[in-house]
Order: C-alpha cells, then sequence, then structure tokens
C-alpha cells in the first residue's frame, strides 16, 4: 500500500508543479494546494500506514499508528492554510490592481 | 617611527578645523609641518655607520600581524624622499591651490597618503604592508578625482583605481603564498629563506603576482595606462604621486624583494625585459603628447621603466645606478612638474601647441624648467645629476652578466638591452627638447592664451627652486650622499656593501659614445620633429592600450549584463523551472552516484480495494485540474483530492488529521470561491507546444522524483521510531490519552505557539491586504 501512496504522492506533486508552470494565479495557487496535499501524504506514508490503532490510549491496544507523523501533518495543515489563504487574498488584490492574472505580464523587469 | 608614519593621519584628524581659518592662513602651511618634522627626524638618521632599525608594535599577534617597522637604507631613501618631496608638495600647493577650493579635503587625502606611502616603505611585515599599498591606492583615486566634477577626472581616477587595485589583490595572493610557504609574515624572515622559497613549487606563482603588484603599481607596460590619465589630478598631485612617490612603491616592491627574486633568471628577463620595453615605448610615445603633464606622465613611465630595467640587471653597478637614478629622478621631474603647474596656472593652457616664447617672460621658470629637462634628457653637464645616471646606466647595461644564464632569452635580451637602451635614450632626448623648447622658446602665442603670462609668485617658485638646487647640487658633488646614504641603499637591495665612486669623466668607455650617439641623434631627430611625427598615425595608431582598456571594459558590463539577462528574464515560470532543474540534477545524481535507490517490499501494509479507489479519485481529479477551464469546477475538483486525502487520513488511522483537514479542506474551497469569483476565469492556455512539452518533463520528472525517494527512503528504515516513548509516557507525563494532542500542546508545545503565529500574521496580513488602500498620490 506504502508504493501506491507514494505514487500518489508523486502524481499529487506532478499536477501540483505543472499547474505551478502555469501563467495564471488562479493555477499557481490550485497547484500550491495540490503541492501541500501531496507533502502531507508524504510524511504520512514515510510512518509505515495501518500498524495498529489509532494513537488514543487504550488499555486493551498494544499498538499504535505512529503519533508523531500525525502532529507534525496536524501542524503543516494550518500552516499551509494560513499560506494558502494569504496568498488567495494576495492573487486576488494583484490581479485588482494590475488588472490581470497574467504572470508574464506581472513581470518587474524593465527591459521588457 | 609609529608616531612618524601615522603623524599626518593624526593631522588630518585636525584639518577641518584648521581649515576655517584659510582666509587667512591656507592650510597647506599647517600640513607642511608634518612631513617637515618627519623628514628632519630621519635625516638623523643619515651616516656612514648607518644600521638597519627595527620597531615592532603588536596589531594582530594571533594572525602573527603586527607593526614591525624595518628602517634600512632602501626604506630611508624612500622616507626622505616622500617626507621632503612631501613638504614642497605642501608648500607648492598653498600657492597653486586657491583658498576658494575644498582645501580641507585635499589636504586630508594628501596626509591620509602620506602615512599610506610612509607605511609601505617602512613596513617590513607584509600583511601591513598590503593595507599601507591599498591606502595608497584609494587616496590616490580621491586625489586624482579630487575635481570630481569633471568626467576626466572620474575617467582617470576610477581608471587608476582598477587598475592598481587589481596589481594590489594579485600581490596579496603572492603575499599569502609567500607566508605559507615560510611560515612567517616579515620580510626580513622571507629573504633568509631565499633558497627555500626558490625552491618552491609555488614560486612562478609567487614572483608572478607579487610582480603585477609592482607592475601595475608602478605604471609598467602594458599597465602604464592610468598614469597619463591620472594628470586631471591637481597639479601638486601629479608632482607627489605621480612622479617621485606612489610610482615608485612598486620600484620599492621590486627592489625590497629583490634579495629572494634575483635568484631566479625569470627575475632578469620579467623585469629587464618589461622595464626596457616600458623605456622605450614610454618614451617614443611621450613625443607624440600635447599636453605638458601628458609628456611628462609618459617620461615618468619611461624613466620608472629604466630604474626597473637597472633592478633587474642585478649587478652591483645596476643597483647602485638604479638607487641614483631613483633620487635624480625624484628632483628633476618634480620639479618640472610644479613648473608645468606654474605654466598652467599662469596662462591658463597646457597645451603645448598654444604655448611658446614664455622665456622672456617667465625667466625663472623658464631657467628651472631647462634645468630639469636637461638633466632628464642626461645632456652631458657637470652639473645635472640626470647625466649621471643615464652614464651609469648605459655602463650597466653593457655588463650584464649572463654567465650562468639557462636561457637563450636571457642571452638575447642582454645582447639587445644596449640597443634598446639607447632608443629609449633618444626619444627621451627628443621629447625632452620638445617640451622645453616648444614652451619656453620661438614665438609668442599670446593671443590663443586665456591669460596674459607673467612669472609666477615667489611662493610657487620656492619648491622647484629647492628641487633644482638638488639636482644642480648632486650634478656638482655627485658623491655627496655616497658613502653615508646611497650605499646603504644600495647594499639593502643587493645584499652586500656596494660603494661607487661617481665621475664626470669616465674616458673614452663605451658608455661615453652612446651618450654622444644620443645627443647628436636626438638633437637631429629634435629638430626635424615635424617631418618625422606622422609616424604616429601608424604606429600605435589604433593599437592603443587605452582602447583595450576601455574595449575591456566595456566588454566586461556588456557580458555580465547578458548574462544576466539571459537567466534573469522576470518571468516566474523560468524561475521555477531552473530551481526544480536543479533539484532533480542534484538528487538524481547522488541516487545514481550512490545506489540509493532502494526496493523492499517485506513490510508494505496489505492493498484493499477501497483505498486504490479513493487513490484513484484523487489522481484523476489532481490531473483533472490541469485541464478543466472553469475555474468553479477547479475549485471543486481540487475539493474533491482534499476530501480524498481527508477520507485516507480516516483510514490511516488519524482521527484528528481527518477532522482538521475535513474542516480547513472547507474553509478553503469557501475562500477559493470567494475569491475567485472576483478573479477572471481560467482561460485556454495559449502557450506554445515547447512550453507545454518543456512543463511536462519538469512536473513528470519531479513527481517522479518524489515518488523515487519515498520508496526509497521506505525500503531503508534504518532505526525504529521515536514514537514509542510519546506513547508510553503520554498518560503518565503528559496526563492525556491523545497522543497527537499530547504532542502538539506538551511535548512540542513550541511548534504549535509558532504555528498559530503564522495564522495570526496571515490573518493580519489579509486583513492589510483587503483594508489599508495606497490612495495614488494621496500620503
Amino acid at each position: 500500500m506504502e508504493i501506491i501512496m507514494s505514487i500518489l504522492a508523486g502524481v499529487l506533486f506532478t499536477t501540483g508543479v505543472y499547474n505551478l508552470l502555469q501563467k495564471q494565479l488562479l493555477r499557481i495557487v490550485i497547484g500550491t494546494a495540490l503541492i501541500s496535499h501531496g507533502a502531507h501524504l508524504f510524511i504520512l506514508t514515510m510512518s509505515k500506514l495501518k500498524r495498529g490503532a489509532p494513537p488514543i490510549l487504550d488499555y486493551d491496544i498494544k499498538d499504535y499508528a505512529d503519533p508523531l507523523p500525525q502532529a507534525l501533518i496536524l501542524t503543516s495543515i494550518v500552516i499551509s492554510f494560513g499560506v494558502t489563504s494569504l496568498l488567495l487574498v494576495l492573487a486576488y488584490r494583484a490581479s485588482k490592481e494590475n488588472g490581470t492574472d497574467n504572470m508574464e505580464k506581472l513581470r518587474g523587469n524593465e527591459n521588457d | 617611527m609609529l608616531f612618524a608614519v601615522f603623524l599626518p593621519v593624526l593631522l588630518a584628524l585636525f584639518i577641518p578645523l584648521l581649515s576655517k581659518w584659510k582666509d587667512k592662513i591656507h592650510t597647506g602651511f599647517f600640513v607642511m609641518l608634518a612631513p617637515l618634522a618627519i623628514f628632519i627626524y630621519f635625516v638623523s638618521f643619515i651616516g656612514t655607520d648607518f644600521e638597519p632599525v627595527t620597531q615592532s608594535y603588536n596589531w594582530i599577534p594571533s594572525l602573527d600581524i603586527s607593526f614591525d617597522f624595518y628602517l634600512d637604507g632602501l626604506s630611508l631613501l624612500f622616507v626622505l624622499l616622500i617626507s621632503g618631496i612631501g613638504t614642497l608638495v605642501a608648500l607648492y600647493s598653498a600657492y597653486y591651490l586657491h583658498g576658494s577650493e575644498r582645501l580641507h579635503e585635499f589636504y586630508v587625502y594628501l596626509l591620509l597618503f602620506m602615512t599610506a606611502m610612509f607605511g609601505v616603505v617602512l613596513s617590513d611585515n607584509v600583511f601591513v604592508l598590503y593595507s599601507f599599498w591599498e591606502l595608497t591606492s584609494i587616496s590616490s583615486f580621491l586625489l586624482i578625482g579630487y575635481w570630481n566634477f569633471k568626467e576626466r577626472s572620474r575617467y582617470g581616477a576610477l581608471k587608476s583605481m582598477l587598475i592598481t587595485v587589481f596589481g594590489g589583490l594579485s600581490m596579496l595572493g603572492g603575499l599569502i603564498l609567500l607566508t605559507v610557504e615560510t611560515n612567517t609574515t616579515s620580510i626580513q624572515e622571507m629573504i633568509a629563506q631565499a633558497d627555500v622559497i626558490l625552491s618552491s613549487n609555488y614560486f612562478g606563482l609567487i614572483f608572478t603576482l607579487i610582480i603585477i603588484g609592482a607592475f601595475t603599481k608602478s605604471a609598467q607596460f602594458p599597465f602604464h595606462i592610468w598614469l597619463p590619465d591620472a594628470m586631471e589630478a591637481p597639479t601638486p598631485v601629479s608632482a607627489y604621486l605621480h612622479s617621485a612617490t606612489m610610482v615608485k612603491a612598486g620600484i620599492f616592491l621590486v627592489a625590497r624583494f629583490t634579495p629572494i627574486f634575483s635568484g631566479s633568471e625569470w627575475f632578469f628577463i620579467i623585469v629587464s625585459g618589461i622595464g626596457i620595453l616600458t623605456l622605450c615605448w614610454a618614451s617614443y610615445v611621450a613625443v607624440r603628447q600635447t599636453d605638458l603633464k601628458g609628456i611628462l606622465a609618459f617620461s615618468t613611465i619611461s624613466q620608472l621603466g629604466m630604474i626597473m630595467a637597472m633592478l633587474g640587471f642585478g649587478t652591483k653597478a645596476a643597483i647602485y645606478a638604479a638607487v641614483f637614478h631613483i633620487l635624480n629622478h625624484a628632483t628633476f621631474k618634480g620639479s618640472l612638474f610644479m613648473v608645468a603647474g606654474i605654466v598652467d596656472h599662469e596662462t591658463g593652457s597646457r597645451d603645448i601647441r598654444k604655448l611658446g616664447g614664455l622665456a622672456t617672460l617667465m625667466p625663472i621658470s623658464a631657467t628651472l624648467a631647462f634645468f630639469g629637462t636637461f638633466s632628464m634628457a642626461g645632456v652631458p653637464l657637470p652639473f645635472l645629476n640626470g647625466f649621471y645616471s643615464k652614464e651609469k646606466f648605459f655602463d650597466a647595461s653593457l655588463h650584464i652578466d649572463v654567465a650562468n644564464a639557462n636561457l637563450w632569452i636571457s642571452e638575447v635580451l642582454a645582447q639587445a638591452i644596449p640597443y634598446l637602451a639607447v632608443f629609449g635614450s633618444i626619444f627621451t632626448f627628443v621629447y625632452s627638447m620638445y617640451l622645453v623648447f616648444g614652451t619656453f622658446t620661438g614665438e609668442k602665442k599670446l593671443d590663443q592664451l586665456p591669460v596674459k603670462p607673467h612669472e609666477a609668485p615667489i611662493g610657487m617658485l620656492i619648491s622647484p627652486i629647492v628641487l633644482v638646487l638638488g639636482v644642480v647640487i648632486i650634478g656638482l658633488f655627485p658623491n655627496l650622499f655616497n658613502n653615508s646614504f646611497l650605499a646603504h641603499t644600495a647594499e639593502a637591495i643587493y645584499g652586500e656593501p656596494v660603494v661607487t665612486d661617481i665621475h664626470f669623466w669616465h674616458g673614452l668607455i663605451p658608455a661615453f659614445y652612446m651618450s654622444v650617439v644620443v645627443v647628436v641623434v636626438g638633437a637631429i631627430l629634435a629638430i626635424i620633429r615635424k617631418s618625422w611625427s606622422g609616424i604616429y598615425s601608424f604606429i600605435p595608431g589604433k593599437l592603443s592600450f587605452n582602447k583595450v582598456y576601455d574595449y575591456l571594459l566595456d566588454q566586461s558590463e556588456k557580458t555580465s549584463r547578458k548574462i544576466t539577462n539571459s537567466y534573469m528574464n522576470g518571468s516566474l515560470r523560468r524561475y521555477m523551472i531552473l530551481i526544480l532543474s536543479a533539484i532533480m540534477v542534484c538528487t538524481f545524481t547522488v541516487i545514481f552516484l550512490t545506489n540509493g535507490f532502494a526496493w523492499d517490499t517485506s513490510d508494505l501494509a496489505p492493498i484493499t480495494l477501497h483505498e486504490v479507489l479513493i487513490a484513484l479519485a484523487m489522481a484523476i481529479a489532481a490531473i483533472s485540474t490541469i485541464f478543466t477551464k472553469n475555474k468553479i469546477a477547479a475549485i471543486l475538483i481540487l475539493g474533491v483530492v482534499g476530501y480524498g486525502l481527508a477520507l485516507l487520513f480516516v483510514l490511516y488511522r488519524a482521527p484528528d488529521l481527518a477532522l482538521t483537514q475535513l474542516v480547513v479542506e472547507t474553509i478553503t474551497v469557501a475562500l477559493f470561491l470567494l475569491c475567485f469569483y472576483h478573479l477572471p476565469n481560467l482561460r485556454e492556455r495559449t502557450e506554445l507546444t515547447s512550453q507545454k512539452l518543456t512543463n511536462a518533463v519538469i512536473s513528470i520528472g519531479f513527481g517522479l522524483l518524489m515518488t523515487v525517494v519515498a520508496i526509497s527512503s521506505h525500503s531503508t528504515k534504518l532505526f525504529d521510531t521515536i514514537s514509542g516513548y510519546f506513547l508510553e509516557t503520554s498518560h503518565d507525563i503528559g496526563g492525556g490519552d491523545n497522543v497527537v494532542n499530547v504532542i502538539l500542546v506538551d511535548m512540542r508545545g513550541i511548534d504549535t505557539l509558532f504555528e498559530i503565529v503564522v495564522l495570526g500574521i496571515a490573518a493580519l496580513g489579509i486583513y492589510g491586504l483587503i483594508k489599508l488602500r495606497d490612495k495614488k498620490g494621496a500620503e
């Protein structure tokens, strides 16, 4: 199962990067969201899947899933949520102010 | 000695105070006192029984860097030149520079330069030497660009800075190598280990680097081009820096390291070869110049080449002649610059084509100029010191010792040098005569001059008079300073006592005939100068080294701009491609080189159908984000991926994660919908097929990379997880049964703290983005 999940993470990264390489702001934000999903899945996969119960202590159970990656992912979800929302609003403002959401037109190079 | 070195800088601190009274007393008169005091102090060292003096002051003992001052004959000659001519230049500038100039700046730079020069010639520690060396470059830069409102001044200052700092840095490289090889930072201790250096593997590199430093500073071929442009400086600066002191720093350096380097045959080839080439080239080009200071600049270059060549000969007589000529050149060249400054000051022009017949109007200046130029040309008169050194030079050029030479080039060079010496001296004679007769005799062209010429004030004439007196005194009594002074200098370079008597009449030796040839041919060429000066349009013609410099500077700017523009084109996509490609290249290379890919299926979770279905759904959703053109659809598809992930969290025993993911995904989708309602719809992609292909290659490569890394790292578990600790202690120490939550708030609470901070900052940022508007123009 870990192999399949690794491949799925790879697919998420692929599509995320592909979106990131687009010109439109909207696609770039979608790309970052996909990449963060991929990263979360990646971390979880690295901790061996389905080895025991959820990490909530109980007298009867000996084996639990690894709690540490879950804590890390939880932190990461919240942070990527914060960043994504900021990015969204930034995209919104940038396209309002500049009148375009085309990244190629938002360049700052005076020679172009 | 420490005090002597730093006295000028100390005085410089008070210059702004002193220059407040510049309307009453010119600042130059105060400044003059510092070098005068130093001059008197160092004159007291002169004597037949002179012995080197060492003084040491700690600076950075842990790096073996200290102010080790070492005063031997060589340093003594230079400190006397620097302080003596420094006094005269300060006096001269007091009359030359008007009170309305920015005098405080001028004198601060000048005093800074003095300290730097004293430091260069007195330091025994190579790194202290280098520090002072660069300080001379900086202060010289400031002085050349003193009239910074003139474009030529800025150009000249920049040029001299670039060239001398290039040489300085290369010299630093050589000095560091020397230190590494000999394990000492003291020059005297390095001289004691000369054989170690000569047999070192790095000798060639050390020699080249240090020689480049010396050649750039002393304006040797082909680094001479900065000196003529440095003539944009005020004339006192030209007289001081660019004739007597700074340009001799390179000579000093070569002389200082002669005991080490002269053991190598290349020392003769490079130093003498380049020196004689400089002599010939610069004296040849000097004739072409029309600016008085331009002639003097090229004449300085050629004389420096002559001194350099004599140092390279390495015989006793040659080194003595070199030392003698250093002194002589400083006297007559200093006075000539001052006279040129007077002419400029009193007529308003330095263009020799506009000048003429000034001898009757400016008799004293003319007399001084006659003495100076005749001495420079080496006219055989018993009261001109230039003649003696030229005679010595010819004599030395005929007695080059190449008996131990292994390289054919040494012998060829030794054969050629006397002819080249005569050639260079002929042109020296020609430009000297051109300079003095063109300026002071012939018809008067008063209508072409901005100012009606008249004799300079006496104060301005004092300094050149003193220098010309020096010319005459050395000329009349050439042995006056011999035993007590110059012999020590030569000894410091040569390593053994050098005693030579100088006579006006040597008998009919070859050097005499060479002098005769120079005078006769020189005189003829000077008289018929106009008829052959057309040669200059062919050689150098367009092959000027200035053009090379300009071209290099221009090209380096253009090329770097081209390189930067080639990758910094402002396109985020381009940067992303570069970053991702770099990541991929590095990671794949490492995986390939270390056989990092591992495949281990022994410890995998069982595959179940519903998980595969969810994974499939997520993959399809993720891929379809690329192809959708509807923004709402794109957002919903993204939601599918997020909710799929939440489901996976459920299946993989992560209830907290699933909960958070569900909530966050919901809010994110809502936010997306909110924002993108206002954004334009997704457009048909307009990119080219090649761009699409690049994007696909990059993204698939990156996804593959992550998959490979994931599989490899899953297959190589080097040690067990530490989560056992969290599971065991969560209840007892953390006081909770939900281990994930205990980790978040208890065991790794700091993470959570800053994660809250991140959310807070994001919230504030969003608030700011929405609320704050910079009204264009207002506030």
